[in-house]
């Protein structure tokens, strides 16, 4: 399973910086998204990975680690609002500078 | 357990929150509701900064969780001497703002106020994760003051600033992730004892941790290669807006000193002090780069900014040197570089509106209404900046100088602080003989010098001569917070219940 997850991560944070290194805001924008989910299920890794392992004390004998949990929950959330907020970042600068470009204007 | 230790962040967050509710409430209201609370920030601060220097280290358990097990805040002189700071910063910036510039967007006086929270928030916390929500608190308001009064100039700056703080709130999430994974702790106290006791296997990764926490509080302290957002993004911001963001560097600055000192400090085992060999060159670098960024700017608000990443510099060779004399000394420059830095902005801002189309770049422009009462303000805050005596920059550059003995280290640093000091002079000198001297004859009636402004961006700058009056209480205070930091065994304390 480590290994799945592992090519998981590598493959999604790859991609999103792919994607990040564009010119063009939209693909920018999902290559953050990609690299948020990629940190989002980091965190989560960092529980360490066990199946059946409830987070409660008491209802099995090995039990999960909560707090990784709630942080990627915090993470989420966090993650969420900005990529909202990129968007509508984006869309006003196109809105303003007439181009999707980053920079504001088509390179020559 | 001390309940004004949370006054800081709760205040403007209420504050913030009514004013957001109450968005649709006659203007005169909502500013002085702001203002009220940006002003009670003042005294509440300065209480807690006495407090502070009575010496013992206070925390206060969240929810009454005990560390390490819940979130605790942590109050000692160091960031009771950033509150203060920022308080006062904040003050004034928002004074200006309120002659005028809120007016130009939507929910300016809440963003301020959840701006003061999250900069609060970061400087008060104790817990790395924490530390993490607070950035992001202080982000999302600056990503919307940023643009704050629309144009295209902004929005590009802001798109640029807003992407890459976001890849920086990646990194720094990475990085707490290993921290937590190694150490099972997220408290900064708690993981200190973990680092120090971790096995040699285990520091390779908690090394790359906590380089990576360097790259992510040097993107916000504007440290060499990373500098390159910010005199765009302070350049291109309404004045008030760049004048708070004076504090913004400093909050990355704050969380180096904070993160190196307590969890890779004197006491981390193989790992102690790592960053130093890195921050030694990058502080030079900086330095050097951003006299010659504010030698080659075509604009007086780029030019400012450029001031901004010489003072990053400045202040980041104070830390790198690693001692606790020096780290007083960068603490002292550190007060000193944020209300100057602000009072500039807010000058600029107050010159360029004399200038109609030609606004703050430095060409032969129309007359100023005001070339003397100006004048003097630039004059004042060009040799404070510049470092120059009698004024506060030369005491705190001074101070600098004097924390190191003739050394290898000495050699490097004495020439760069002193040619930069000389290139900040020629920089300024040429800017404030383009804008006062190089005038045509028409003057440009439209803009009258208002009164309400001139005085927040006076306060700012007088506080200059102010630091050198009463600079012997202030270097004592900052000696004994230097010497604090390094202290380890005080922050231990506050894992068993100890210091309440």
């Amino acid at each position: 399973m480590e290994a799945l997850f592992a090519v998981t991560l590598g493959i999604l944070t790859a991609s999103g910086v792919y994607l990040l290194l564009r010119a063009r805001t939209f693909p920018v924008v999902m290559g953050l998204t990609l690299i948020s989910y990629a940190v989002n299920l980091f965190l989560f890794a960092m529980g360490r990975l066990q199946t059946g392992a409830a987070s409660v004390i008491g209802r099995s004998d090995v039990y999960g680690d909560p707090l990784p949990q709630a942080l990627v929950l915090t993470a989420i959330v966090i993650g969420f609002a900005m990529t909202a907020f990129l968007v509508v970042l984006a869309l006003r600068s196109v809105g303003e500078t007439q181009t999707d470009h980053v920079d504001g204007r088509e390179s020559a | 357990m001390n309940h004004a230790l949370i006054l800081p962040i709760l205040l403007p967050m209420f504050v913030g929150s009514l004013l957001l509710c109450g968005a649709h409430l006659r203007l005169k209201f909502k500013r002085l509701l702001s203002l009220a609370s940006a002003g009670l920030l003042v005294p509440l601060s300065l209480w807690l900064l006495l407090q502070a220097d009575q010496g013992l280290l206070q925390s206060y358990a969240l929810g009454n969780w005990q560390a390490p097990f819940g979130i605790v805040l942590l109050l000692d002189r160091l960031s009771a001497l950033m509150l203060v700071v920022t308080a006062v910063l904040g003050f004034f910036a928002l004074a200006y703002a309120v002659r005028g510039d809120d007016e130009r967007g939507h929910n300016f006086h809440a963003l301020f106020q959840f701006q003061l929270m999250g900069i609060n928030g970061a400087f008060l916390t104790g817990d790395l994760f924490n530390l993490f929500v607070f950035f992001e608190i202080l982000l999302i308001a600056s990503y919307s003051l940023l643009v704050h009064g629309g144009g295209a100039q902004r929005v590009r700056a802001g798109l640029h600033y807003v992407v890459l703080n976001l890849v920086g709130s990646a990194f720094f999430l990475i990085a707490v992730g290993v921290l937590y994974g190694i150490t099972g702790t997220l408290n900064m106290a708690d993981m200190a004892q973990r680092v120090a006791a971790a096995d040699a296997d285990q520091a390779p990764l908690l090394g790359a941790a906590g380089l990576l926490l360097l790259v992510v509080f040097g993107l916000k302290a504007a440290v060499l290669p990373l500098y390159f957002w910010l005199p765009r993004a302070y350049a291109a911001s309404t004045a008030p807006v760049a004048a708070l963001f004076a504090i913004m560097t400093k909050v990355g600055l704050y969380s180096i000193i904070r993160v190196y000192t307590l969890i890779f400090g004197d006491e981390a085992g193989s790992l102690a002090n790592m960053v130093q060999d890195w921050l030694w060159p990058l502080a030079l670098l900086t330095l050097g780069l951003g006299v010659i960024g504010a030698l080659a700017a075509v604009t007086l608000q780029g030019l400012v900014a450029y001031l901004m990443v010489v003072s990053v510099g400045t202040l980041l060779a104070g830390v790198a040197i690693g001692t606790p004399q020096a780290l007083s000394a960068a603490l002292f420059y550190l007060v000193h570089s944020t209300w100057v830095a602000g009072g500039l902005f807010l000058l600029a801002d107050l010159i360029s509106r004399q200038r109609g189309e030609k606004h703050g770049d430095l060409v032969q422009g129309p007359a100023l209404q005001n070339p003397h009462v100006l004048g003097a303000l630039f004059f004042l805050g060009a040799i404070a900046v510049a470092g120059l005596p009698p004024l506060s920059g030369f005491i705190g550059k001074l101070l600098l100088l004097r924390a190191l003995e003739p050394c290898v280290q000495a050699l490097f640093l004495w020439p760069v602080v002193l040619v930069g000091g000389l290139g900040m002079l020629i920089a300024l000198s040429r800017a404030g003989s383009t804008l006062f001297w190089r005038v045509g004859r028409d003057q440009l009636d439209s803009a009258e010098l208002d009164r309400g402004r001139l005085l927040a961006c006076l306060g700012l700058l007088l506080l200059s001569p102010l630091l050198v009056v009463f600079a012997a209480p202030i270097i004592e205070f900052v000696d004994a917070a230097a010497l604090q930091v390094h202290d380890l065994a005080q922050y231990r304390q506050t894992l068993n219940g100890g210091a309440q």
